[in-house]
């Protein structure tokens, strides 16, 4: 058997981990969930390292029709810069989750049979959708990231979670049906659903139909104002979940949005790009304002994300390689910072059995030494403070708003910047009080942070840190195929 | 009024009960039927668009219909399931009032 | 000619020691006290060497480099010029005895190896600061420097330090939001922000868009140079451990603002680019103005570090304002005090943490007769104090006589009139201090704090005092010889800006 070339691997890292929760389904035992989960990740790296090494090599994007149906007829997968950034996104935020999972979920009494294969499904699901070039498929496989991901959150029990995840199955089955909605107008004008190879010209029919696109994926990545469901369902769920769900489920709608607008429908972008845009701002200021006003640190995390999401849609008004570049830099580092923000919050909550902020002065040190100070990294990245991803996608987005003239957005960006600082300085601020005894150093409290849920913060938050350092290989990886609406470039 | 206009218009109007429904109702299991009523509505315009040509059929919006209804089979199964759960560990049939602290 | 060659990558070398350092310092964890010790003072000596090493290197002729891209046309570039090694030599040499002095003060204190982790991280951003190449570079170690030093302030965790902190935090961010938006906008203008003796901007014209960014980027960095009005944190964050306050406060934070501005004015606008703009003068008004203001806030306060706080203000500004005069005997006095003052400033410091350590005397008014208790400590505030207030030959003087004389050759007698005020106002703060501490009878006895000390305090505490002590009368005395810092100084001006 020969060594699959990178379009084989388009396919493989889709059904590596879907076959591995099939597997899990069958072998239910927790040794077995983990090797299974290994193995997912050496081969789904493994291919992810051929079709980066490909696509540097070309310098132009991968796509492979399957069964060898060409487009439009058959399903075409396709990776660009764009999906490999979020493919590998995915893989680095997985592996870490499933290494924090290990030790969290029996401490927690997480049910292995029903987790593992959950996990796995929802691997596959989003791998899928970042090299879905076909809007129907992209249909199911956001389906299955939602049917994996909703009881992910529930999976604890409980009032809270359940009615999180309830809430969060409402809004992400009407945001399905709306988008399918429009994707059934988008079939009953053109006749066919590859991303690529449609030509939207700008009419009524097809403006409703990106609409209610656009709505419906807003209501999955819990944008502004869609957002009610992301707080409870975020902070209510196991960490290692919470790090997913904040990194990368919610981020694949985002990153579909960023597609289809930029590919897909490019002619229809005018005006709509400043509401867009200004949906992001609006995310930016609101959800940084209640992030400044829980009590309650899952929360300010999970409100930080509502926050964050919005930085991805200045894209639209700033319309530029370099915003482009910002914006994918911002995905990845935000994805890292926060997954390993949310595991340290888990790590915090392990040890204390709550995540009240005011029952966490003066914790700092001693068995949560590693743990406080991957919260801190993941912090300065999130504010866009050097040296991290944040800053450099910061700095790019900056620029471009400057080079572009638009004044308004480089206010945004520096104020939404700052006020980051001041909910997560607000954070840290009572980890270093000393006004009241420790609580952990009560007697009897002799607990530890297990190692594998201590290191698998502090590698994704240092993650997110040399991001910064690799930022020269890494844009240049993440820019090819960018979108002709941002290289300038005219005609496809 | 040709037949896929009158589909579509069909379609439309389901489609906008059933988001009425979904908003106004607090019953969840009322709310999921509101869902499938949605799913309903676009299947049915997926199914009209099939015969956009007379002379032929479209099989692909057949097997998009197909692929959807075991989509919102499961996710129907899933709800309710939850709901279930929820009604068991808290006598509660909606999520008014709790919201998360 | 050159004797030996150091590898280009040396300021990173340099660098590296702190950072390895605070690492080491971090994972050895807090119980491990004395390899903390060991790990501290060596890698301060290590850097020290290194330091030396690149000081004769540089004098020679050699030039440092070291880039990194970072993508999308930004870099990381490292240097080690002559002007980069005034500032390094002066946060390396007194890195060490700061380090020395802190393992006295800090002793059995909780949360030590915290503290000497960021203290280290600080010492690793202000050498990133002082070899930065280019505005991207100096404004990464710049936000990492308020980063390190948050926690520093926070360190005794009380709700007053948190606050601090927050004041600090609020300040410095704000800061440096002014600076990102300054330097992305001389970016997207299209100057190379790259320093370079001259400055950058050739044929640039100096429209309302390159006068804009000028102001912002010397408000972002005003902040941390403590400029009128943007001051308020500095007395706020005294707070903090005496020897945060020494090192950071007096030396290594405003002294990268003040470092900023004078890379800004020189190595990006040019001084005389900026003179003719006509962009010098109000920079030259707002230093004066803080200097004055600064000395008069001094004279109010009764805490000892607030009035020695509202003392940097002040004298900070005398580097700003050197450079602001744009002639080179100026600006040889602006960067001379650069050092001059990092010496005394840190001299006082010490000596007000070795009477709030050893007597718990925190206020002007328990110094009564102090010198008695503690003659050497109080013999090396007198120094510091002197030196402040501008008396020959401790080494203010010298910064003082330089400022003046530029004032005069660049056509600004007004200067002299702030300088002579400034001197006055000086005189009024401290010398009243002084009179206390030696003449005024002291109290029936004293909160002695250690038992069975052989000298006035611990060691550990006197000797890093005594040492900056004889380092800031030495290098007034010693000023005409070549290795002095005014002769560096007048190398730095000579070699760079007066070709």
């Amino acid at each position: 058997m020969s060594v699959p070339g990178p379009s084989q691997w388009l396919v493989l890292i889709v059904f590596v981990p879907l076959l591995a929760a099939v597997a899990a389904v069958l072998w239910p035992g927790r040794g077995a969930g983990r090797w299974l989960t290994v193995l997912t990740g050496l081969l789904t790296g493994g291919g992810l390292l051929s079709l980066s090494a490909r696509l540097l090599d070309a310098g132009e994007p991968v796509t492979h029709a399957l069964g060898g149906w060409p487009t439009p007829l058959g399903i075409a997968l396709y990776a660009d810069g764009l999906s490999l950034a979020m493919l590998w996104l995915t893989w680095v935020v997985m592996s870490a989750a499933s290494w924090h999972a290990d030790a969290y979920n029996p401490a927690h009494g997480i049910d292995e049979a029903l987790f593992r294969p959950l996990w796995l499904a929802c691997w596959c699901a989003l791998n899928a959708v970042f090299v879905s070039g076909d809007l129907f498929n992209v249909y199911v496989v956001l389906e299955i990231s939602t049917l994996a991901a909703v009881p992910l959150v529930a999976i604890a029990g409980g009032r809270a979670a359940l009615t999180a995840a309830l809430r969060y199955l409402l809004f992400a089955l009407l945001g399905a049906l709306v988008y399918l909605l429009g994707v059934a107008l988008v079939y009953g004008r053109h006749g066919r659903l590859d991303m690529h190879g449609l030509e939207i010209t700008p009419e009524p029919a097809m403006l409703l139909a990106a609409g209610l696109v656009t709505a419906g994926l807003m209501a999955k990545a819990a944008l502004v104002p869609m957002h009610v469901w992301l707080p409870p369902a975020h902070s209510r769920a196991p960490a290692p979940v919470s790090a997913i769900l904040s990194a990368l489920v919610v981020k694949a709608a985002v990153y579909l949005l960023l597609r289809l607008w930029t590919w897909t429908w490019p002619e229809l972008i005018n005006g709509a790009a400043w509401v867009l845009g200004g949906l992001g701002a609006v995310a930016m200021i609101h959800g940084s304002v209640l992030a400044l006003l829980q009590v309650r640190l899952k929360r300010v995390v999970a409100y930080s994300t509502v926050a964050q999401l919005g930085y991805l849609l200045l894209v639209f008004p700033l319309a530029s390689l370099l915003a482009w570049q910002g914006v994918v830099m911002h995905a990845v580092s935000h994805g890292l910072a926060k997954a390993g923000f949310f595991l340290a919050a888990g790590n915090i909550m392990h040890l204390l059995g709550h995540d009240r902020l005011q029952g966490m002065r003066g914790i700092s040190g001693g068995p949560l030494a590693l743990t406080m100070f991957a919260l801190a990294l993941s912090a300065v990245s999130l504010m866009g403070l050097p040296p991290s991803g944040g800053f450099l996608a910061k700095w790019l987005l900056l620029q471009a708003a400057l080079e572009a003239g638009a004044w308004g957005w480089a206010a945004l960006l520096l104020i939404a910047g700052l006020l980051a600082a001041a909910y997560l300085f607000r954070v840290l601020a009572i980890l270093l009080a000393r006004d009241t005894p420790d609580p952990l150093a009560a007697p009897g409290s002799d607990r530890h942070v297990p190692t594998a849920m201590a290191w698998s913060a502090l590698t994704l938050a240092l993650g997110s840190a040399v991001l910064a350092f690799a930022g020269e290989p890494l844009l240049r990886l993440f820019s090819i195929g960018s979108p002709d609406i941002m290289t300038g470039s005219t005609g496809p | 009024m040709t037949p896929p206009v009158l589909y579509a218009l069909c379609a439309a109007a389901i489609f906008g009960i059933a988001v009425y429904g979904l908003l106004s109702r607090p019953h969840l299991v009322r709310r999921l039927l509101a869902l499938n009523m949605m799913g309903v509505a676009v299947f049915l315009l997926l199914v009209a668009f099939a015969r956009r040509d007379p002379e032929v059929t479209d099989p692909v919006p057949h097997a998009m219909v197909l692929t959807g209804i075991v989509i919102a089979v499961s996710a129907t199964a899933f709800g309710l399931a939850l709901v279930r759960r929820l009604y068991r560990d808290t006598g509660r049939t909606g999520l008014s009032e709790s919201r998360d602290p | 000619m050159t004797g030996f060659t150091l590898p280009a990558a040396m300021p990173l070398y340099t660098m590296a020691t702190s950072l390895v350092a605070a690492v080491l310092i971090f994972a050895l964890g807090e119980t491990r006290g004395r390899a903390r010790t060991v790990v501290n003072v060596a890698a301060a000596v290590v850097k020290l060497l290194f330091v030396f090493a690149m000081l004769v290197a540089v004098w020679q002729g050699q030039e440092f480099e070291v880039r990194l891209p970072m993508g999308a046309g930004l870099e990381l570039l490292l240097i080690a010029d002559a002007l980069s090694l005034l500032f390094i030599t002066l946060s390396a040499l007194l890195w060490l005895l700061t380090t020395v002095y802190a393992i006295g003060y800090l002793e059995g204190a909780p949360q030590r190896a915290r503290f000497f982790g960021f203290f280290s991280l600080c010492v690793a951003a202000t050498m990133g600061i002082a070899s930065a190449g280019n505005l991207f570079t100096f404004f990464i170690f710049y936000e990492l420097l308020t980063l390190a030093t948050y926690p520093l302030v926070a360190h005794r965790g009380t709700a007053d330090a948190l606050r601090g902190a927050r004041v600090y935090l609020a300040y410095t961010l704000a800061g440096g939001v002014a600076l990102l938006a300054g330097i992305v906008w001389l970016e997207v203008l299209g100057v190379d922000t790259t320093f370079t003796p001259g400055g950058q901007l050739d044929d640039h014209d100096v429209g309302p868009a390159l006068r804009g960014a000028y102001w912002l980027l010397i408000a972002g960095i005003g902040v941390k140079a403590a400029m009128v009005p943007l001051h308020g944190w500095l007395p706020i964050a005294m707070v903090a451990p005496a020897p945060v306050s020494a090192l950071l406060h007096a030396v290594a934070v405003v002294k990268a603002g003040a470092f900023g501005i004078v890379r800004v004015v020189l190595d990006v606008y040019g001084s005389e680019r900026a003179g003719a703009e006509g962009l010098l003068l109000p920079l030259a008004v707002l230093a004066a103005i803080t200097i004055i203001w600064g000395s008069v806030r001094a004279l109010a306060q009764r805490d000892i570090k607030k009035r020695l706080a509202y003392s940097t203000v002040s004298q900070v500004s005398y580097i700003t304002l050197g450079i602001a005069l744009g002639g080179p005997v100026a600006a040889v006095g602006g960067l001379v005090h650069l050092v001059h003052q990092g010496l005394m400033k840190i001299t006082l410091f010490f000596c007000a943490g070795n009477w709030a350590e050893t007597l718990e005397i925190k206020r002007i008014d328990q110094l009564n007769g102090v010198g008695r208790r503690m003659p050497l400590t109080t013999a090396a505030f007198t120094i510091g104090a002197l030196g402040m207030i501008g008396m020959p030959p401790v080494a203010g003087f010298i910064s003082k006589w330089y400022l003046g004389l530029g004032a005069l050759q660049a056509g600004a007698p007004w200067a002299v009139a702030v300088l002579v005020a400034s001197t006055l106002l000086n005189a009024a703060y401290f010398l009243p201090v002084l009179a206390r501490a030696w003449f005024a009878p002291p109290p029936e006895h004293w909160h002695e704090r250690f038992d069975g000390l052989r000298a006035e305090t611990l060691l550990a505490l006197l000797i890093p005092t005594l040492l900056v002590a004889a380092a800031a009368l030495a290098v007034g005395v010693f000023a005409a010889l070549g290795a002095s810092p005014l002769a560096w100084a007048e190398f730095i001006i000579r070699e760079e800006y007066l070709p």
